[in-house]
Order: C-alpha cells, then sequence, then structure tokens
C-alpha cells in the first residue's frame, strides 16, 4: 500500500486503478446493506462465489458487495455490469440459473426481473418506477462501490474533492462556496451550514483546538438514510468532515454512530484505516501539511444524545443532557472548545459542492432549500426503501409515482415527515412541495427525513400516544414541563384510546402542548407536541370520536373494537379456532364459528389467519 | 470479583489509554464480553478510572445499550420504531410476551430468552422486524413468532450482544 504525497499522485493512482479494470468484465454486485443482511444477502453472495467457482469461472467475473441501493423491501437486489440486469428478490437458489442464463447464455431470467402493473418486464435499475423519479446525486453511487473497497471510491472519483479544496483552495473560499451553494444541514433544523463552519472558524480558542463531529445517532425511529450512507458510502463523509476540517482548521473529528448499528461502525471503522494508510487522513495530508484524524464514538442507545449539547456530553463520558445553548456550541462546544457538528448526509453533500460548484448545486432545489435530499419512505405504502429527491417534489410525486401507492387497495391518508419532533400531514396537502420551510408551515417539519406513510387502517390518536410514549421514555428528565407535561399528556392519550376519554381531554392537550412547546429546555421538549398537536389539527374528528362515541375509526384501539365473525363469508374452516391464544373462538367444522367476546383480548390473531377475511372488526 | 474478570476489565481499559472520555465505549466493551455489567465490573471500572462511581453508575442506567441484570441465553429485541409501529408491530410484542411470559426488559426464569425492546434498528423497509441472536427477521406478524422461537431454541449459540 502507498502513501499519497500529493494531489498529482492521487490522480496517478487513480488512473492505475482505472487501467486496471475492464469496464466490460462481467461483475456482479450483491446489495449488502443491512434490510438485504436480513434477507440473506450473505448466502446468496456466498453461493455466486462457489458456483463460479466450481464452473472455473472465476477470474472472468467480479463479484462485488455494495451498500444499499434503496430498495431494501425487494431486496437481495444483484445487478449485473456491464449491462446492469437488475434482479430482485433473489435467493441463494437462484444464483446457479443467474449465472447460467445471464453470465453464459447472455439471456434474461425474467422471473427476477421488475413487474410493472401492466406486466411488462423492466430490465435496468434505473428504469424501475421507484428510481426513475429519484435524482440520486448523493446516494447514487452506492451501488457501484463496496464499501470496504477504498480503490473502489477512487474509481468514481473518490477523494478528488479533498485534492482540490487542500491543494488549490483557501479555508475562506471553502466556506465561500458552501455558503453560496445554499446547503442548509440535514439533521433536523435546517441550519445553513457556511454559516456554521464560518462561526466555528471565527470563534476563539486558546490553543486553536477546534473539534469536529458527524451526527450520526439517527433517532428518529423509521428513518435510516444515515445507516445506508456509512454503511455503503463511508469514504464520502471521511472526505466531506476532512474539507470541512481544513475549512474550519480543526484537527480532531469524531464520528458519533448509534451503537444498533453494527455494521456502519464496522464499515467505517475499515474505511478509516484505508484512508490513514494512503495518507488521506493523519498526518500531512496528500503531503500538503495539514493534519486531521477522525475517532468513531458509540453511542449508548439514547435519542437525546442526537441534540448537539447532549451529545457531546456523551462523548465526554457523561450521561446525555443537554444544556442551555446560550452560548453556541461552535464557540463553546466539546471540552468547552469551539465545535462544528454536521448531520452524516450534509458531510457527504459536501464533496459534491466541491468538485461540481456552487451553482451546479444551488440549480437543484427551491429558492431557500438546495440540493436533494433523503427520505426512508415506510410505513403503509407499495415500495418502501430510501429515496433521494430535489427538494421541492410533492408529496404526491414521492408518495404514488416513487411509492407506487397504498398496498390492498386502501386508501392514503397521512403522512408523518420529521420523526417524533414533525407531525401529520394530511391527505388533502398531498401537492405540498417537500422542502425545509414548507413543511414548517403545514405543523411538521423535514427532520431528518423519515417519512412514515399511513393509511384508513392507521389510528391518528394511536399514533400521537405512540410518539409521546417514546418521548416521554427518551426525555432525559432534566426540565420539568417536558418530563411531566409528557407524562400527563400519555396519560390523557392513554384514557382517550381506552374509552375514558372527557370532552374537555382535547382542549387540555392543546393546551399542554402550547406549554410544553414554549417552556423545555432543549429541542426535544420544544417539538414534543408537534405529533399531538397536528394530529388534533388535522384529525380533531378522530379524536372526537374516541372521546365521545367511544370509537376508534380506524379498528385499532383494543378497548375500542369488537372481533366478530362474518357470517358470509365464515367457510368453518377452523384456522382461526386454532389461532386464537385465548381459546374464545368456538364452531364446528364447516360451520360458522363464534367469537366469545368475554374471552377475546382483541389481538387480531384470527384476522391475521383468516384466508377468507371473515373476522370482522368494529 | 475473580482475577480473569479484572484482567480483562483492565485490558479494556488500557485500550482506551485510560481515558475518562471514554467511558461509554468501555462499558461497551465490557459488557459485550460479559453481557451484563455486574455492580463489581462497575466499581472496577470507577476505581480504574478514577471517577467518582455516581458517574459511572449514572452512565451505566442512563443508556439503554446497557443491562445491569444478567441476560438469557437468547436475546429477543422486537423493533418499536415508527415505521414498525405502523405496520403492527405492537401485535408481535403482545404474541412474544404471551409466549414466553416475560414482558420487555425481563428474563424468563430458566434464563433462556430475554426480551428487550428497540427504536428502530435502520431496517424499517423490512417491517415489523425482530431480531433473535442477531439475526433479523422481517416482515413478522403473530402466526410467525412461535415458529421463530422454536428454531431459535434449537440452536446452540446463545446471543452475540
Ligand atoms: C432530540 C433531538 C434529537 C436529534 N437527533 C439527531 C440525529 O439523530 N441526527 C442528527 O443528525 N441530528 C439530530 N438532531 C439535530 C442536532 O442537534 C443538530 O442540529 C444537527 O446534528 C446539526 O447538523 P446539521 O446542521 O448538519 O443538520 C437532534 C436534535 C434534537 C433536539
Ligand atoms: S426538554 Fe426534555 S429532553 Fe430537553 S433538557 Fe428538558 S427534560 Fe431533557
Ligand atoms: S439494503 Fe439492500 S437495498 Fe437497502
Ligand atoms: S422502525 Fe423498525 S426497523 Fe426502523
Amino acid at each position: 500500500m502507498k502513501r499519497l504525497r500529493s494531489a498529482t499522485e492521487l490522480e496517478g493512482f487513480r488512473q492505475e486503478i482505472l487501467a486496471a479494470r475492464d469496464p466490460n468484465k462481467p461483475c456482479v454486485t450483491i446489495c449488502s446493506g443491512t434490510g438485504c443482511h436480513a434477507y440473506s444477502c450473505e448466502r446468496v453472495s456466498q453461493a455466486f462465489t462457489k458456483e463460479l467457482k466450481s464452473r472455473g469461472l472465476q477470474g472472468e467475473v467480479d463479484v462485488r458487495r455494495t451498500g444499499c441501493h434503496g430498495y431494501c423491501e425487494r431486496g437481495t437486489i444483484v445487478v449485473i455490469f456491464p449491462e446492469e440486469i437488475c434482479y430482485l428478490r433473489v435467493q441463494p437458489e437462484d444464483v446457479p440459473e443467474i449465472i447460467a442464463t445471464t453470465l453464459i447464455e447472455k439471456k434474461l431470467v425474467d422471473r427476477l426481473l421488475y413487474q410493472d402493473e401492466e406486466g411488462q418486464k423492466i430490465v435496468h435499475e434505473g428504469e424501475i418506477p421507484f428510481y426513475k423519479h429519484q435524482e440520486r446525486t448523493v446516494f447514487g453511487s452506492n451501488r457501484f462501490i463496496d464499501p470496504r473497497s477504498i480503490e473502489d471510491y477512487l474509481a468514481v472519483g473518490g477523494y478528488s474533492a479533498l485534492a482540490k479544496a487542500l491543494c488549490s483552495m483557501q479555508p475562506e473560499e471553502i466556506i465561500g462556496e458552501i455558503k453560496r451553494s445554499g446547503l442548509r444541514g440535514r439533521g433536523g433544523g435546517g441550519f445553513p451550514t457556511g454559516m456554521k463552519w464560518e462561526s466555528c472558524r471565527n470563534a476563539p480558542s486558546p490553543a486553536g483546538v477546534r473539534y469536529i463531529i458527524c451526527n450520526a445517532d439517527e433517532g428518529d425511529p423509521g428513518a435510516y438514510m444515515d445507516r445506508s450512507l456509512l454503511e455503503g458510502n463511508p469514504h464520502s463523509i471521511i472526505e466531506g468532515m476532512i474539507i470541512g476540517a481544513c475549512a474550519i482548521e480543526s484537527h480532531h473529528g469524531y464520528v458519533y454512530v448509534r451503537h444498533e448499528y453494527p455494521l456502519a461502525v464496522e464499515n467505517l471503522g475499515i474505511a478509516l484505516e484505508q484512508a490513514r494508510e494512503y495518507g488521506l487522513l493523519g498526518e500531512d495530508i496528500l503531503g500538503s501539511g495539514f493534519d486531521f484524524d477522525i475517532k468513531i464514538s458509540r453511542g449508548g442507545g439514547a435519542f437525546i444524545c442526537g441534540e448537539s449539547t447532549a451529545l457531546m456530553a456523551s462523548l465526554e463520558g457523561r450521561i446525555g443532557e443537554p444544556r442551555a445553548k446560550h452560548i453556541h456550541t461552535v464557540i463553546n462546544g466539546l471540552h468547552g472548545r469551539p465545535t462544528n457538528l454536521n448531520n452524516v448526509e450534509t458531510w457527504a453533500n459536501v464533496p459534491l459542492i466541491i468538485n461540481h460548484g456552487a451553482d451546479w448545486y444551488s440549480q437543484i432545489g427551491t429558492a431557500n432549500s438546495k440540493g436533494t435530499k433523503i427520505f426512508s419512505l415506510v410505513g403503509r405504502i407499495n415500495n418502501t426503501g430510501l429515496v433521494e429527491v430535489p427538494m421541492g417534489i410533492t408529496l404526491r410525486e414521492i408518495i404514488f409515482d416513487i411509492g407506487g401507492g397504498i398496498p390492498e387497495g386502501r386508501k392514503f391518508k397521512a403522512v408523518q415527515t420529521g420523526g417524533p419532533s414533525g407531525g401529520c400531514i394530511p391527505e388533502s396537502l398531498v401537492d405540498l412541495p417537500v422542502d425545509f420551510d414548507r413543511l414548517v408551515e403545514a405543523g411538521s417539519m423535514m427532520g431528518s427525513g423519515g417519512m412514515i406513510v399511513m393509511d384508513e387502517t392507521t389510528c391518528m390518536v394511536d399514533l400521537a400516544k405512540y410518539f409521546v410514549k417514546f418521548l416521554t421514555e427518551e426525555s432525559c428528565g432534566k426540565c420539568v414541563p417536558c418530563r411531566e407535561g409528557l407524562d400527563r399528556m400519555l396519560d390523557i392519550l392513554t384514557d382517550i384510546t381506552e374509552g375514558q376519554g372527557k370532552p374537555s381531554d382535547i382542549e387540555l392537550l392543546e393546551e399542554l402542548g402550547d406549554v410544553i412547546r414554549g417552556t423545555s429546555l432543549c429541542a426535544l421538549g420544544s417539538t414534543a407536541p408537534n405529533p399531538v398537536l397536528s394530529t388534533i389539527k388535522y384529525f380533531r374528528d378522530e379524536y372526537e370520536a374516541h372521546v365521545n362515541e367511544k370509537r376508534c375509526p380506524a379498528g385499532v384501539c383494543k378497548a375500542l373494537i369488537t372481533f366478530s365473525i362474518d357470517e358470509e363469508k365464515c367457510t368453518g374452516c377452523g384456522v382461526c379456532i386454532k389461532s386464537c391464544p385465548q381459546m374464545a373462538i368456538s364452531g364446528e367444522k364447516k360451520k360458522l364459528h363464534t367469537i366469545d367476546q368475554e374471552k377475546c383480548i382483541a389481538c387480531g390473531l384470527c384476522r391475521d389467519a383468516c384466508k377468507f377475511e371473515a373476522v370482522i372488526v368494529s | 470479583m475473580d482475577s480473569v474478570r479484572e484482567e480483562k476489565v483492565e485490558e479494556v481499559i488500557r485500550e482506551y489509554d485510560s481515558s475518562r472520555d471514554s467511558l461509554i465505549s468501555i462499558l461497551q466493551d465490557v459488557q459485550s464480553e460479559y453481557r451484563y455489567l455486574p455492580e463489581s465490573i462497575l466499581k472496577l471500572v470507577a476505581r480504574k478510572l478514577g471517577l467518582p462511581l455516581i458517574q459511572v453508575y449514572g452512565v451505566a442506567t442512563f443508556f439503554k445499550a446497557f443491562s445491569l441484570k444478567p441476560r438469557g441465553k437468547h436475546l429477543l429485541s422486537v423493533c418499536l420504531g415508527t415505521a414498525c409501529h405502523v405496520r403492527g408491530a405492537p401485535a408481535v410484542l403482545d404474541e412474544v410476551e404471551r409466549k414466553l411470559c416475560i414482558g420487555p426488559g425481563e428474563t424468563s426464569e430458566d434464563m433462556q430468552f430475554t426480551l428487550e425492546t428497540v427504536n428502530c434498528l435502520g431496517a424499517c423497509a423490512l417491517g415489523p422486524i425482530m431480531v433473535m441472536d442477531g439475526e433479523y427477521h422481517g416482515q413478522m406478524v403473530p402466526g410467525k413468532v412461535q415458529g421463530t422461537i422454536n428454531r431459535c431454541k434449537k440452536s446452540p449459540r446463545g446471543g452475540k450482544k
């Protein structure tokens, strides 16, 4: 392994790598992100290696394990280059056929291709509707590179932005470029990144010590783009951080990553090691005289540690309690020094801006929200996964064109954005363009980019209760409005979902929400009422149905629903009898079955078990 | 505490240059060795790092990653993140509780199973997710719970965590 001592050497090395690669040589790429791991991509990959070897083809076909492609629901995803044939839901058993048919006979395995509604087969990844409407500038490289190979990253132009920034730009110029690009932080608040860097650079520091941190705590339950970036393209984040360090003149960096993400920690660790070996990290980076290194710190599983001051406390080995931010962390952060914290996705945008320029970048997006954003499109939607779209795209395009609408012919009801700090956006606002400001106007926020789609079977009161419960558990407990106020909100919501709600409860929730919002110390507390207030705003009738009629319109709240069996549909097959843990169902074979309401605990197992949809919820 | 344990803890602390900043990482590494953090280890870590026990204890109880109670042979976590929630995770959890006769955070009497809940494992597209000894099971429904538990019982290997 050689140490690269200048930008020229880096370029030379890149050319060497490219020269040694034949773009026409067949290459099988297997997605090995966390989603596909759950679909046994490990065994698919082993099957390829073994089968190629047994056919004596190991020298003629490359096998590459990449990061997440985004379409996780259809994993394991296998793409065969150079034709870019995309196979979905590949199982280990499919591998011999893929090799025999596609790699040897050069024919397609039809059943593994994407099939659209009209039954048309689609061969190339980019033409699948899920991908067609996306703009994958940040996330796009994931599918070409093995995250454990720095050579792969270099082959797609990696570290060229670093060379440019380090060797031909002044720190002020770098900051100027980021400012002009209009990049805003992707971690939630949307703070202008260039301005943050500038304040940190200009903040006085006794020994000139400044810190750079990458926030990979990704606490929003239901969002996983940071994970997929770190796992699938760790070098892009490292490169962004080194550029930032150079602009801010920092020599120490940290990546604070959730402990629930072992694969991200592993891949990042390997990437850091490789970058050091090549002289791209550590002392005298690319012979420029600039020193910077990065350490990994694993979080302890507390949502609040995503908040800047709590994160820094936890980096110092203390419990993660926020402090008041009279003095911002860019001035007084980690160990009392100026500290610049940015989100994973923010860092990943930096090399793109430096490479292509602020003018190119600011063409994408809306007036005040530039670039693309990765969303985690999950919940009650046909195509679940990660989608990267330009800012300003409408919810309708995301949910229907990319997401393919709602499964089982159900009706779209609402989408929750911004995680526990965000809010619900109802169907009536489906043409809302998605950017930082418009989401706030609608009573929600961008947050980190979770987008949880709900249909008519989702109860909005139950959802609000879910978020409040999550936040009560995650509140650090330092201040009263958040700790006690949320607890009270949870009590009230629990009463409502259990049919004990009083008519005055809804107003009480609104009042409590206002107080918590106005008086909490940190943003966890001050945004915590959002899910409740936004669901009351748009779905007040559902709250009223729970309170006044003791009815859950979506059929979710257990205390308010009963299960019964439809006389017309029941065939008397007996499957539900076996499924019931309470032995509440009786009936003879081939005769109508009935549910004993005394014994029923509304677990819903019989409904899942019945093939004839004869179990009705009312 | 036996000397083997003590040595192991010291080794971990050395890896982090006895840095107090690394308290969380140190506890994580020690826990991955013993699967939980017994009181004696907390005391030892505090002594070695020159920290008050209350700070070590505070950290060990504040963060969800740590357990102060011994865990069972198999670790089962049910994801209750938002994506999994709207796809029916609560019903899956209910069924697991019924089958194992324990609630979240509890360990069965025979020390076979520990049940935990997590908020998002980053595999939301496959929700509801259940993780059994480090292995992900996607698109869970209550009906699949028993089978998954049975398969796990047969495997000799305990949880990795
Ligand atoms: C309760 C709470 C949780 C947060 N969680 C995260 C998180 O998981 N990831 C993240 O990047 N930012 C999170 N943030 C926002 C950070 O405090 C911070 O604003 C952000 O990391 C700054 O980076 P950016 O400017 O690149 O967005 C959270 C904020 C709060 C109040
Ligand atoms: S608002 Fe809540 S989370 Fe934030 S400091 Fe106060 S108690 Fe802690
Ligand atoms: S993990 Fe394979 S597509 Fe996301
Ligand atoms: S919400 Fe369960 S994996 Fe994300």
